[in-house]
């Protein structure tokens, strides 16, 4: 059973990781652990593989760093659920091969347990089942070779390049 | 079909015509990396893509400005690391501590122009709008990628139009539209959008910046300004660039520049902006004026018109950063940098400075900034117990005067006093 991390809207990449705790000042060993530290210093140190973060709209806005979904990559977070995400997170999350549902579940408790099944994209906590829209085929493609830099080493072309 | 000018970019780009939603691999015309992140392009670039050389050399521009100077052995190793790169791959155009920030830079350096497609390692990369460039961030992968190929994916967004007529007040500027603009669509009103910024043709190539840069901060793919009116007029744009009739517009606000009144963003979010009327009495420690947003020769300029003859409040500090080279240049040549430390200004290296929170002036606990950058996140120039709000350069000169955030026209009533009973 994965635990849900509930956060509000308009989570920016510096709460994520501030720009102070970049590996570009600090290291990259570290990273993981720099994860919201300010915003919620007890998400780095008690989370778990295969948690959830579900969010309220604009998630990741902000700067495009990518050390900030990539914390989140390194922690094993299963997936991150929010009606919107800013484009530049998105693409950086979806590039890294991070799970991302555009889907509004903040009626979900913060520490529910819940568990995903991310092929078929349905959540269940609670006694609730929910089924997420599925992503995109393109994105979901991405997402299986496991971000854009295997996906183009694979293919040889990017998504949605003539010939795809 | 009539296109918005982010189409018409992306299909000289791609090669074919193009339109909103289309997923698209598109030739870049420029790559901007800085040195914040350059540790891990190089790495994904070098060991994940085995890349040998990066696409074209011509075509890569390199900036030393989030730590300028080094802050640190690491970011000092990080910058020397930066430095070799360049060497190695012939990259001539390397823009080392003390030149300024990215944005500025490959404008004043003409390396960014109208029609180009530049993506960037900063969000603010929506600067190059202001030359009528689709200009976009994106994070180190796809920097890498795009170092090594020439090439992006993108989907093609669509167009929110802002339509501004009338002039601006005095004591009004650009910084004021982009924060009212914040105000309206809030901080994703324009998520994966092109922001086009119409009926500013009045507007400085700075103003335009000011524009593009906040851009991003409504959630916009790209902040284009259409490359006409005077500041334009020297700019080499391709003739199949211009707004065209008929092109679709998701969206349009639109804005009267004549009711436009100083506006400010408040913390710890760039769209919880109120008049500044409205804000009440709210006293500083810091004003700061700089970055890619407001920290150019004219937001100098501005704020030494208001600190002429006048000493910062008691107990203020005001950090002034250019944002490039020629910014401070020019401060010098016309006297506003020594008008400003003359009022006991400070001045710092040109370049990001503690936009970032890392150096050149990061915020103690409890402390208030007024800042004329584009971010007030929580944290964002240092301490999570600081607070940030965001203003125009005038306001910025007003609040210094006062100790609190000041309507710069409050201080030009006491000027215009003055100068009858002189």
């Amino acid at each position: 059973m994965a635990t849900i991390w509930r956060f509000g809207a308009d989570v920016n990449t510096d709460q994520i990781v501030p720009g102070r705790y970049a590996p570009y000042m600090t290291s990259e060993a570290e990273l993981p652990t720099f994860a919201f530290i300010e915003a919620r210093p007890e998400f780095a140190k008690t989370m778990q593989r295969g948690d959830l973060i579900v969010a309220g709209r604009n998630f990741g806005c902000g700067s495009s760093r990518e050390y900030a979904p990539l914390a989140l990559k390194l922690l094993g977070v299963g997936a991150i659920i929010a009606p919107s995400f800013a484009r530049i997170f998105f693409r950086n999350a979806l590039n890294l091969g991070i799970p991302l549902f555009e889907a509004d579940l903040t009626h979900l408790a913060d520490g529910a347990t819940a568990t995903l099944d991310r092929a078929t994209g349905i959540v269940t906590s609670g006694g609730e089942t929910i089924t997420l829209p599925p992503p995109a085929a393109w994105i979901r493609e991405v997402w299986e070779a496991g971000g854009i830099v295997p996906y183009f080493r694979t293919h040889g072309h990017f998504p949605g390049q003539a010939g795809n | 079909m009539a296109q918005t000018l982010a189409e018409q970019i992306l299909s000289h780009a791609a090669g074919y015509s193009v339109q909103a939603e289309d997923v698209i691999t598109a030739s870049v015309d420029l790559v901007m990396a800085h040195d914040s992140i350059s540790p891990s392009i190089i790495k994904v670039l070098r060991e994940e893509l085995q890349a040998p050389r990066v696409w074209d050399p011509e075509r890569v521009a390199l900036v030393v400005d989030h730590v300028a100077p080094a802050s640190s052995i690491q970011t000092a190793e990080a910058q020397a690391r930066l430095r070799r790169f360049a060497r190695e791959e012939g990259i001539g155009h390397l823009f080392d501590v003390g030149r300024g920030i990215s944005h500025q830079v490959l404008i004043e350096e003409r390396l960014a122009r109208p029609g180009m497609l530049i993506v960037g390692s900063d969000s603010h990369s929506t600067a190059y709008g202001a030359v009528g460039a689709f200009g976009t961030g994106m994070g180190t992968t796809d920097i890498a990628l795009a170092l090594a190929t020439g090439q992006t994916w993108l989907r093609v967004p669509e167009t929110v139009r802002i339509r501004a007529t009338g002039r601006l007040q005095p004591g009004v500027g650009a910084k004021d539209l982009g924060l009212y603009v914040a105000r309206m669509l809030r901080a994703d009103g324009a998520t994966y959008r092109s922001v086009e910024w119409h009926g500013v043709d009045f507007l400085s190539i700075g103003d335009r910046m000011t524009l593009a840069t906040l851009s991003i901060e409504v959630g916009g793919k790209a902040g284009l300004i259409p490359p006409t009116g005077p500041a334009a007029a020297d700019l080499d744009v391709p003739n199949w660039l211009r707004v065209e009739e008929g092109a679709h517009y998701e969206q349009t606000l639109d804005v009267d520049l004549a009711l436009l009144t100083p506006q400010i963003a408040m913390p710890s979010y760039v769209d919880n902006v109120a008049d500044l009327a409205d804000v009440g009495r709210v006293a500083v420690d810091v004003v700061y004026l700089g970055t890619c947003t407001n920290g150019r020769h004219e937001d100098m300029a501005t704020a030494a018109r208001i600190l002429r003859g006048r000493r910062l409040a008691p107990g203020v500090r005001m950090l002034v950063v250019p944002a490039s080279s020629q910014a401070l240049e020019l401060a010098i040549a016309d006297g506003t940098l020594t008008t400003l430390l003359q009022a006991g200004a400070t001045i710092g290296t040109p370049g990001c400075g503690a936009c970032i929170g890392r150096h050149m002036g990061v915020l103690a606990p409890g402390e208030v900034c007024l800042f004329t950058g584009n971010r007030n996140f929580r944290g964002r120039m240092g301490s999570p117990e600081s607070q940030i709000y965001l203003g125009s350069p005038a306001v910025a000169a007003a609040t210094a005067v006062t100790g609190y955030i000041t309507d710069p026209r409050e201080l030009e009533a006491v000027d215009e006093a003055e100068a009858l009973f002189a």
